[in-house]
């Protein structure tokens, strides 16, 4: 069933939470592709975060299965197949950009000479090299958000997490940096599951947009993104793609989600 | 470095304003004659330049000077209050972890760790070292320095209780689940994030644990009627106040200064140890 591309693949994925019976997400069937772009995107309440999260494992779904690289979602994350980002960064205030990406590299054992080497790699690729011994405080949090993405990156997860990872910057630095991760996607190859509230963004990013509807979360439409690679600021100008945001921001209207903004504080949906 | 000019300065002015208030206020009940709240005269505010003459004075036969005994004795006392220190930080801090893992003990065990700080110390401490110095292990009992240090220990363990408990809770729920997501162990959770996490409110705890112990261990010298500390001797100027109150004034201040000895020397492993956003600085 399960193909060697397929790097995530959920089949009637349906979870309640015990507390006061709210159902987050049902009947969830989706299968990922390796070197996929897939955005999450629909109104607060459906359950796009909750979603990611069992495929993290972090919260386990009450029915359907979850396999991820064709193991259990269990499993995965034992065996390290993904990075996770979150909105706000969540880097350690006491540690210095250094060994902030290197925590992960940490816990797998790496010695010292192959950390610093990689975490030089890895401040290369979010283009931060010279901030080494800075404290997360000491940066700007579009340079935090950076941090984060790298240490998410360090140990090469086939599978990246994102949960709305730009969604407390500003305008122009999330611009720069949704550049910043597409060109990151192309170097490393890696599939990405991207949670998010804005529609243009969703558009530019992803192969794929997966429109969600609310209570109880299910997949309203799948948008199939057929931008040509590599996107670059001309993309946002391109007429297909505003042929593509009108499409999903459709689906959104169908399923009465019309007014979706940005929230900036992040919830466990 | 102006920084730590600043610092002194501050200190030096509040101090001199400190002693002008004390020196102020003798001099204007003094001169008018005032008897409210209470008389004023050289026993019951002996003068600053009488307190510190005092030190100099010899108070033994053999010509020992104040000050010189009562170095000796907070020598004496800072041992007994750094042992209570440390024991209470370990057990306080192994208990604080204990509870913060295992919610349950949380209320089972959390009323009792409250209940022991509300009965006074010096009910506590004739017990302790009355009924440590009753046992035996292998030939051995604990000396009565020892015996006082598990009373400082008792003074210094609940602070440093209550603050690893809720610094070990205060990790942020996301950097749980990061840890989570790179297959971290329990055991590397609380290493590598609940504990750094926790450190701030640990020394929060350790500054008032620290003044909290010199406390404990002069209060527990004096049930066990042990002489060579600070404690001994406010007890010996306690008896002798009316002929020579100045004493007495002399060896709380010292007592205070060893206090403040072990507050800064906390304060300063302090900021060797934690590394926070300067805001955060209290």
């Amino acid at each position: 069933m399960t193909t060697p591309e397929t790097v995530v693949s959920l089949a009637g994925v349906t979870k309640t939470f015990p507390k006061g019976g709210v159902t987050a997400v049902q009947d969830i069937d989706l299968d990922v592709g390796r070197g996929e772009f897939i955005s999450l995107i629909g109104p607060s309440g459906c359950g796009k975060s909750t979603l990611l999260r069992i495929v993290g494992d972090l919260v386990s779904p009450s029915a359907g299965t979850v396999s991820v690289n064709g193991k259990p979602a269990a499993r995965a994350r034992l065996d390290r197949d993904y990075g996770i980002v979150f909105q706000a960064a969540v880097l350690y205030d006491w540690r210095t950009v250094t060994k902030n990406i290197a925590l992960p590299l940490e816990l797998l054992g790496w010695n010292r000479t192959t950390r610093r080497a990689r975490v030089a790699e890895m401040l290369e690729l979010v283009e931060l090299t010279g901030f080494e011994r800075h404290y997360p405080w000491q940066l700007s949090g579009g340079m935090q958000q950076r941090v984060s993405i790298a240490r998410a990156l360090s140990f090469e997860p086939a599978l990246l997490l994102m949960d709305e990872p730009f969604g407390a910057l500003d305008e122009m630095t999330r611009e720069r940096l949704n550049l910043e991760l597409l060109r990151i996607w192309a170097e490393t190859g890696s599939t990405v599951i991207f949670v998010t509230h804005s529609i243009s963004e969703a558009v530019f990013l992803s192969t794929r947009v997966v429109v969600m509807s609310p209570r109880p979360g299910k997949i309203a439409g799948v948008v199939p993104i057929d931008l040509a690679q590599p996107r670059g600021v001309t993309t946002r100008e391109d007429p297909r793609f505003f042929e593509h945001v009108t499409s999903v921001r459709e689906l959104l209207h169908a399923i009465g989600a019309d007014s979706i903004e940005p929230t900036l504080v992040e919830g466990f949906e | 470095m102006r920084g730590v000019v600043k610092r002194v300065g501050t200190g030096v002015a509040v101090l001199a304003a400190l002693c002008g208030l004390y020196t102020g206020y003798r001099w204007l009940w003094m001169t008018t004659g005032w008897t409210w709240p209470f008389v004023v005269d050289d026993i019951t505010m002996p003068s600053l330049d009488s307190i510190v003459g005092a030190l100099f004075d010899p108070v033994q036969t053999d010509g020992q000077t104040l000050l010189s005994l009562l170095v000796e004795s907070s020598l004496f006392t800072a041992r007994e209050a750094a042992l209570g220190f440390a024991m209470g930080s370990i057990v306080g801090f192994a208990l604080g972890a204990v509870i913060a893992r295992f919610v349950v003990l949380q209320r089972g065990l959390m009323p009792y760790v409250v209940a022991s700080q509300t009965i006074p110390i010096l009910a506590i401490a004739p017990m302790v070292v009355v009924g440590l110095g009753n046992i035996e292990i292998g030939g051995w009992t604990p000396t009565d320095w020892l015996r006082v240090s598990v009373i400082s220990a008792y003074l210094t363990f609940f602070p440093v209780t209550v603050n690893t408990v809720r610094g070990l809770q205060s990790a942020d729920p996301r950097a749980v689940e990061l840890m989570r997501s790179y297959a971290s162990n329990e055991w590397g959770i609380f290493w590598k994030l609940r504990l750094p996490s926790a450190l701030p409110y640990l020394f929060g705890a350790f500054r008032v644990a620290a003044t909290a112990s010199v406390v404990g261990a002069i209060i527990g010298e004096l049930p066990s009627s042990i002489q060579d500390g600070l404690g001994g001797a406010i007890i010996n100027f306690n008896q002798y106040y009316v002929l020579n109150p100045q004493n007495l004034w002399a060896t709380n201040l010292v007592a205070a200064a060893l206090g403040i000895a072990f507050f800064l020397v906390v304060v300063a492993v302090e900021r060797l140890v934690v590394h926070r956003p300067p805001e955060r600085f209290a």
